[in-house]
């Protein structure tokens, strides 16, 4: 059954255009550069429909609505490239943005190593476009936030959150006839339920607002809220710990550069002199797959290169990277598909990290330990020793003494200062892989993580 | 434009509104970039639009659109009340908003060079010779230079009959050198880490940096920090820079005194504030020479945070926050200023964009200059350690427990500058901090310092700060323990 209670008859008016009508303005752009004699073009356009609602103190307190898009132009002439971006769609306009593009372009020094734009390409199919999602409507929102509230103040709570849905689209082409089209909805539900001084928090996102249920949230949340008053102060130092997804993804998902063959030549990634080497666990185990099921995005990159499966991490050892087309001839590798759009300082990245996981629960973590802490969420979290990727940053939401196999009081939040490497290598067990969301990365395909010696250096007072 | 709006404001007025305020917005930026001799990013962007708030059934309603024709903006006007009367169903109070006057003005900020008329060539070349400059000194491995340009036109118009014009025109620029040796990267950045210096100025903010004098500096001190020594922990003296004594302000001072924040309205993402009401008159922020103010005014300078109206139409203001010590005042919009019983907005609200909701935001959140020069405040300190350009920051999401680290540190050793050390980091409780600051640097050494990356709001919203900061000496902090073990 829907967790979401759609409303009839309340249909959004702002809907995506249609592919063609995409295509018909990369095709005029493209006519206008050949028209004033342009070498190369290539042309994004990129329409997005969102709209948010955000309550705090048990009510709504903004709620917001947007449709943009935007033409972003690139022109190569003679080994110099540049990009202008407009949002307006008028034959003006657009031929403003290539002049402008030009205009950058001719003002720089030829560069030998920049690459002729790319051909038609083959690409997979991924369907993640959900009707239900596009037409959730602002009082589909309000009601879900309503019940939540309510929840909140029958717990004696005060609930803070969001409930938002998107619709978005690209399409490019470029003057080689390349041609790639993509579009798909994605929903966010996510809140905080404060008790006293207390708090906790649930979020999830999907692309099919369906499978977010903001009620379980709100009840899970609650819960949590109120188990985590009257926190006790311990001692920092080294815990195990259980993260939970979100919390896993907050940390790990600083690592994701890091696998940019751009960044090892650039001589900025952890894996710089790494690579091959037992690095972490056996157990740990990394793919960037833009086609997983519980994965988002496009399947092409930046340049139109069709996304490939990369195996990063085989079995605690750093095997692939991740390539553009530039960075891939500079190594004599093929492109996988993870460039940006061009021209940048920076490559390319994996952006759809998927990790291998385990079998346990997360109450089979909990029942196998001694002594340890129970983490909701990690927060503002920020690179300490860029080589030893050592992280600091807080735990948040909910921090909770595990002993003797079952969860007890409440702890007041630590900050920890922990290397991601080291972090990796004391996995002792690991749940199944699930989409996770926190606020720090992006999303990704991680597992609940029992880690052992994870290093809190101080403590805070609440 | 203002046809424009006003189109949108009659037709959420028909439609049912008892407020609403409107922004025409054309924002112009280009980016540059080098990196190890090449150039990186070239790229300009324009994007010009409309976005409606409506008061309507006591809640509020956003929507944008950049269709700027008479049936676009009026389909916005009747979407954002339509959105009103929605958050309605879950509402708690009727939003009530202080008073505020209505203005009709036009403002430019000030600048003397045009950075968009200054050629490209002149400012790659410029990027390119420091690049250059980098990249002579030896152990050097990876060199990047950047600048950044941007044009702000907005037009303001509410229900209460404003009509405000605004343009400014925004510089930043900076370079970076980064060694990789051994086990470690080192960076040195110039004039400030994340992007340099940045300003409501024109390309002479650019001419004043001096990057050719700046970069083999930076780039020999970059190698140079493999073997400096590790900085030691302990509870001890620290002297900070100026640009980092910027962020220090930022994010535990700076963030903690928004009101929506104290409210609770930023409970689920950026979090709340220790600050809460009662602190207010009542709490000990700081040391008796500590004064901090939130400042749009120009007088105050050039900041990332000067304006002559906020988004909500209400005049640039100062406003006392650390009075000699005491916690003296917040940072509030119309809304927040009533529930908390003030008589007027600190006139805070600021949008990213057309297509984003104003929220309260810091302004010019400054330390005020104290009395001491930079040579008299080393040669006054027996043990202790300077600290200098950030390299990594964070805080709780209440504002309590900080930890920074900076791209580098110098002993002081009896009144002076000793060996340089590595991989330096603080930490600390923000009132328990701030009141331990001993001697604050005079006016010769207070830079107006640009925060371009402060990130709030859901749907995330960038913004750009300042914060006018002097090097500033703080007694018995906690030093290290970014590197500790146990």
């Amino acid at each position: 059954m829907s967790a979401i209670r759609k409303s009839k008859g309340s249909i959004p008016d702002e809907q995506l255009m249609a592919e063609g009508e995409l295509r018909r303005i990369v095709d005029t752009v493209l006519r206008l550069a050949k028209s004033i004699g342009v070498a190369e073009t290539e042309v994004h356009v990129d329409e997005t429909i969102s709209a948010l609602t955000r309550f705090a103190n048990n009510g709504i307190h903004q709620n917001v609505a947007e449709h943009t898009l935007n033409v972003s132009v690139r022109t190569q002439v003679d080994q110099r490239t540049a990009r202008a971006t407009t949002n307006r769609t008028d034959e003006d306009s657009l031929r403003a943005a290539i002049e402008a593009s030009l205009s950058l372009a001719h003002s720089q020094p030829k560069n030998p190593n920049l690459l002729p734009m790319p051909g038609k390409q083959r690409y997979r199919g991924v369907s993640r476009f959900i009707k239900q999602t596009a037409t959730l409507t602002p009082e589909d929102r309000a009601r879900a936030v309503r019940r939540a509230c309510d929840l909140a103040v029958k717990k004696g709570q005060t609930a803070a959150g969001i409930f938002s849905s998107a619709q978005t689209q690209t399409a490019m082409g470029n003057s080689r006839g390349l041609v790639a089209a993509y579009r798909d909805t994605h929903a966010v539900f996510s809140i905080t339920m404060q008790e006293g001084s207390a708090a906790s928090w649930a979020k999830e996102n999907a692309a099919n607002v369906s499978d977010i249920n903001p009620q379980r949230l709100a009840e899970r949340a609650s819960d949590k809220a109120h188990r985590a008053t009257d926190a006790q102060e311990l001692v920092p130092g080294r815990y195990t710990v259980i993260l939970e997804p979100a919390a896993v993804l907050d940390l790990v998902g600083f690592l994701f550069y890091d696998f940019a063959a751009t960044a090892l030549r650039d001589k900025r990634s952890c894996f710089n002199e790494r690579m091959g080497k037992q690095v972490f666990g056996k157990n740990i185990s990394i793919v960037d797959d833009v086609y997983h099921p519980l994965q988002f995005g496009a399947p092409f990159d930046g340049e139109g290169m069709p996304r490939q499966e990369v195996l990063l991490v085989d079995r605690g050892v750093p095997k692939n990277l991740v390539y553009s087309r530039a960075s891939a001839k500079a190594a004599k590798q093929k492109p996988t598909g993870h460039g940006f759009m061009l021209p940048n300082e920076y490559g390319e990245a994996p952006m759809n990290l998927v990790f291998s996981g385990g079998k346990f629960s997360l109450e089979e973590m909990i029942g196998s330990t001694e002594r340890g802490l129970l983490v909701t969420r990690l927060w503002y979290i920020r690179e300490v020793d860029a080589y030893e990727k050592i992280m600091t940053g807080m735990t948040r939401d909910g921090l909770f003494l595990v002993e003797k196999g079952r969860v007890g009081p409440a702890v007041r939040n630590f900050r920890f200062n922990q290397s991601i490497l080291e972090m990796l290598r004391n996995v002792e067990m690991m749940g199944p892989a699930v989409r996770a969301t926190g606020e720090e990365a992006f999303e990704m395909v991680v597992p609940a993580m029992k880690v052992r010696d994870f290093h809190f250096s101080e403590v805070t007072k609440f | 434009m203002y046809d424009l709006a006003t189109a949108a404001l009659d037709t959420a007025k028909i439609r049912g509104a008892a407020y609403a305020d409107v922004r025409v917005m054309h924002l112009r930026q280009r980016d540059l970039t080098t990196k190890n001799g090449q150039v990186g990013t070239l790229a300009q962007a324009e994007s010009i639009g409309l976005g409606i708030r409506v008061l309507a059934n006591g809640a509020w309603g956003f929507a944008s659109t950049d269709r700027l024709t008479r049936d676009g903006v009026t389909a916005c006007a009747a979407e954002a009340v339509s959105i009103a009367k929605a958050s309605a169903l879950a509402k708690r109070d009727d939003v009530v908003m202080a008073p505020e006057e209505a203005y009709v003005d036009s403002w430019q900020s000030p600048f003397r060079k045009d950075p968009f008329e200054i050629p490209l060539e002149t400012q790659l070349a410029l990027l390119l010779a420091a690049d250059g400059e980098m990249r002579r000194v030896k152990g050097v491995t990876l060199t990047e230079t950047d600048m950044q340009f941007r044009k702000i036109d907005s037009w303001f118009a509410s229900s209460i009959g404003s009509r405000i014009h605004q343009s400014k025109v925004i510089t930043g620029c900076g370079i970076v050198a980064t060694s990789f040796q051994g086990d470690e990267i080192q960076k040195r950045s110039y004039p400030n880490s994340f992007g340099g210096q940045h300003a409501l100025q024109g390309y002479e903010l650019v001419e004043s940096l001096d990057l050719l004098k700046h970069a083999p500096v930076i780039a020999e001190e970059a190698v140079a920090l493999h073997s400096a020594a590790q900085c030691p922990q302990k509870t001890g003296t620290l002297i900070l820079g100026g640009s980092q004594l910027g962020l220090q302000i930022h994010e535990s001072v700076g963030h903690p005194i928004e009101l929506d924040r104290v409210l609770g309205q930023e409970a689920n993402f950026a979090g709340t504030s220790f600050l809460t009401l009662d602190k207010l008159n009542t709490l000990r922020y700081a040391s008796d020479i500590v004064n901090v103010v939130a400042d749009a005014r120009l007088e105050h300078g050039q900041g990332l945070g000067t304006f002559a109206y906020d988004d909500e139409g209400v005049p640039a203001q100062c406003t006392d926050i650390i009075k000699a010590g005491q916690f003296r005042g917040y940072l509030s919009n119309r809304e927040t200023a009533h529930l908390v019983g003030l008589k007027r907005s600190s006139g805070t609200m600021r949008t990213e964009s057309w297509n984003r909701l104003p929220i309260i935001r810091m302004t010019n959140v400054s330390l005020l200059p104290g009395t001491w020069s930079f040579d008299d405040l080393l040669a006054d300190t027996d043990d202790g350690i300077l600290m200098e350009t950030n390299r990594s920051w964070s805080i709780d999401d209440r504002r309590y427990q900080f930890q920074f680290s900076t791209e580098i540190g110098w002993e002081i050793k009896g009144g002076k500058r000793g060996k340089m050390l590595k991989n330096p980091s603080y930490s600390g409780i923000t009132t328990e901090f701030w009141n331990s600051c001993d001697a604050i640097c005079n006016r010769e050494h207070w830079t107006l310092w640009g925060t371009p990356n402060c990130g709030k709001g859901q749907p995330m919203q960038t913004m750009g700060t300042g914060h006018g900061a002097s090097p500033s000496r703080f007694r018995n902090v906690r030093i290290g323990a970014a590197f500790s073990k146990q």
